[in-house]
């Protein structure tokens, strides 16, 4: 096959991701949650945060269904923001997210992999309530057209 | 395994008239192109035929009084007498060029739809439609507030026609159905269904996209009021489509357009409109393509549409042995015997896009998603398929390809 290991995107790192994700499943009392999907390929992520009063993200889960790139995409996001500053994830890019996802993606792909970047952007200003009912983002997000 | 030994076209020979087809793509991959429902690819013979038009004929149609001109009007107006033989439409006036099948059902929706359908009345069209036969009818259903209503179908695939019996009524003003499904590749009974409708009082649109580029159609024998089809699924360049319309129907039908051409006189006060075909054909109309359309049915009648379609029932029978071998595939639609060279697939645990991935390594073009068909896809449970498509230059060493890439992508999944 004409691919380097390096630029094949279902390299074993990716599916080690898909198969065996990180924090896949529910986190236990969330602040901050939120949902999108992809509906032309019907890719779903959810995302739940559970950040600290010093603004760090103690806990990231999600859980979804949708082809290896949103799923191992959203696995190595959860593994990534674990421990982070806000401040910083806000200004993880989505160039960044695609560098850290690794093999090089077709247009439509990088919208695959973008999903759970694009959930994590919103979750982080969609506070949970009491009840425990994630509302919407409490102010209008980040330009969410700038994934392509 | 091969349940299939010959095949009644000689596609090697065939592939040669078609450049793109001996692409090779990632280092070493022929190009395998299984997207022919999508869009087909087309022969020299259409790209020459456009070259040369370019070159030597071109000019406007219908206006000028200049050589030119003129020249470029016999070959447009050649265009709609190849096109009227091909589907036995009555009278050339009866065969409109638009920019596509979409403009072309859209046309009726708009200009049959909304001088003829009123508030409560009814709209038939089934599960299993590609989107430009159901949204435009949603959208008249919205501007008129007549009812949608849809023909369900089997759990085989096909159209329940005793549902269809029971939906039919005096407020049905028409019926809209795919004659071939773009997904599960159904054949549907169009003659049966024109003569329920009919029987009923109510027109039928044929969305004919998926099986005139593939089989004999015959739109009088049919017995249809409209059909639409695309040049692109036939050889033919794409902006340009076809709608086919019984002539008395053209003739009450207000202009959807308005412009150049679809008038008999303009004064300050208003207009009076031309006769079909010129009445739905405002402005330039796509010329070129048109004449690169008859181009391309010139092509497929030297082949025969009897036998392109057989090629491509064997083609599909042959992969749907082949990759029931390989665990896992769910097929989505008929058995090959009652459907067209469309199949459509899921493969169990791995997404279709992953799916339609792993097998562009392999060269193999094939479409992933929803197909433009996101009810039917709801209906059958499954967020998105896979489709390989099939015309008269794919062979059975291409169908074998399919099999082993789909055995790839099991592989490459398997821990899952």
């Amino acid at each position: 096959m004409a691919f380097r290991d390096d630029e094949d995107i279902y390299q074993e790192h990716i599916l080690d991701h898909y198969e065996d994700p990180y924090h896949r499943g529910s986190c236990e009392h969330p602040t901050h949650m939120h949902e999108d999907d992809n509906p032309l390929c019907g890719d779903v992520v959810h995302v739940e945060l559970r950040i600290g009063p010093d603004r760090r993200v103690q806990e990231a889960w999600f859980a979804g269904e949708g082809c290896c790139i949103s799923q191992a995409s959203a696995s190595m996001l959860m593994e990534a923001i674990e421990g982070k500053q806000v401040d910083e994830l806000k200004r993880f890019s989505a160039e960044g997210m695609l560098t850290m996802f690794g093999p090089r993606l077709t247009p439509n792909r990088q919208k695959c992999c973008l999903l759970p970047w694009r959930v994590v952007q919103t979750a982080i200003h969609s506070p949970v309530d009491e009840n425990g009912n994630g509302g919407g983002p409490t102010f209008t997000g980040p330009d969410l057209g700038e994934e392509t | 395994m091969s349940i299939v030994e010959t095949l009644p076209l000689d596609a090697e020979t065939l592939r040669e008239d078609f450049p793109i087809l001996s692409t090779v793509i990632h280092g070493d991959r022929p190009l395998v192109y299984l997207d022919n429902a999508a869009t087909t690819q087309r022969p020299r013979q259409v790209i020459e035929k456009l070259v040369e038009v370019y070159e030597r004929q071109y000019a406007n149609v219908h206006r000028g009084i200049h050589w030119l001109s003129d020249h470029s009007t016999d070959l447009f107006e050649e265009a709609r007498e190849k096109v009227r033989s091909f589907i036995n439409a009555g009278s050339a006036p009866e065969v409109i060029f638009t920019t596509g099948c979409t403009m072309a059902i859209n046309l009726v929706a708009r200009s049959w739809g909304d001088a003829n359908v009123r508030a409560g009345d009814e709209i038939i069209i089934t599960e299993m439609e590609h989107h430009s036969n159901s949204v435009p009818w949603h959208q008249l259903a919205e501007r008129t507030g007549a009812v949608v209503r849809h023909i369900p179908i089997t759990e085989e695939g096909l159209l329940d026609l005793d549902a269809f019996d029971e939906l039919l009524n005096e407020r049905t003003r028409i019926v809209a159905v795919g004659a071939v499904s773009n997904v599960l590749g159904t054949i549907n009974p169009i003659g049966e269904i024109v003569r329920r409708a009919h029987d009923a009082g109510a027109l039928v649109l044929v969305d004919a996209a998926q099986s005139v580029p593939h089989d004999k159609s015959d739109v009088q024998a049919w017995g249809a009021d409209f059909v639409a089809f695309s040049g692109h699924k036939m050889l033919g360049p794409s902006g340009v489509g076809v709608l086919y319309g019984r002539l008395d129907l053209l003739e009450a039908m207000p202009p959807f357009l308005g412009g150049g051409s679809m008038i008999r006189r303009v004064t300050l006060e208003g207009f009076e409109p031309a006769d079909p075909p010129a009445k739905f054909e405002a402005g330039t109309p796509p010329i070129v393509p048109a004449i690169g359309l008859g181009a391309g049915i010139d092509y497929l009648e030297a082949i025969g549409l009897e036998k392109i379609h057989q090629h491509e029932q064997l083609l599909a029978a042959q992969a749907h042995a082949a990759m029931e071998q390989i665990g896992g595939v769910r097929f989505l639609g008929p058995a090959p015997d009652k459907k067209a060279g469309i199949i459509s697939f899921t493969l169990e645990g791995i997404h279709a896009h992953d799916v339609a991935q792993i097998l562009d390594r392999h060269g193999v073009a094939i479409r992933a998603g929803h197909h433009c068909a996101m009810p039917l896809h709801k209906r059958l449970g499954v967020v998105a398929s896979n489709r390989a498509s099939f015309y008269f230059y794919n062979t059975l060493d291409e169908v074998e390809i399919l099999a082993e890439a789909l055995q790839d992508a099991k592989r490459i999944f398997r821990r899952r």
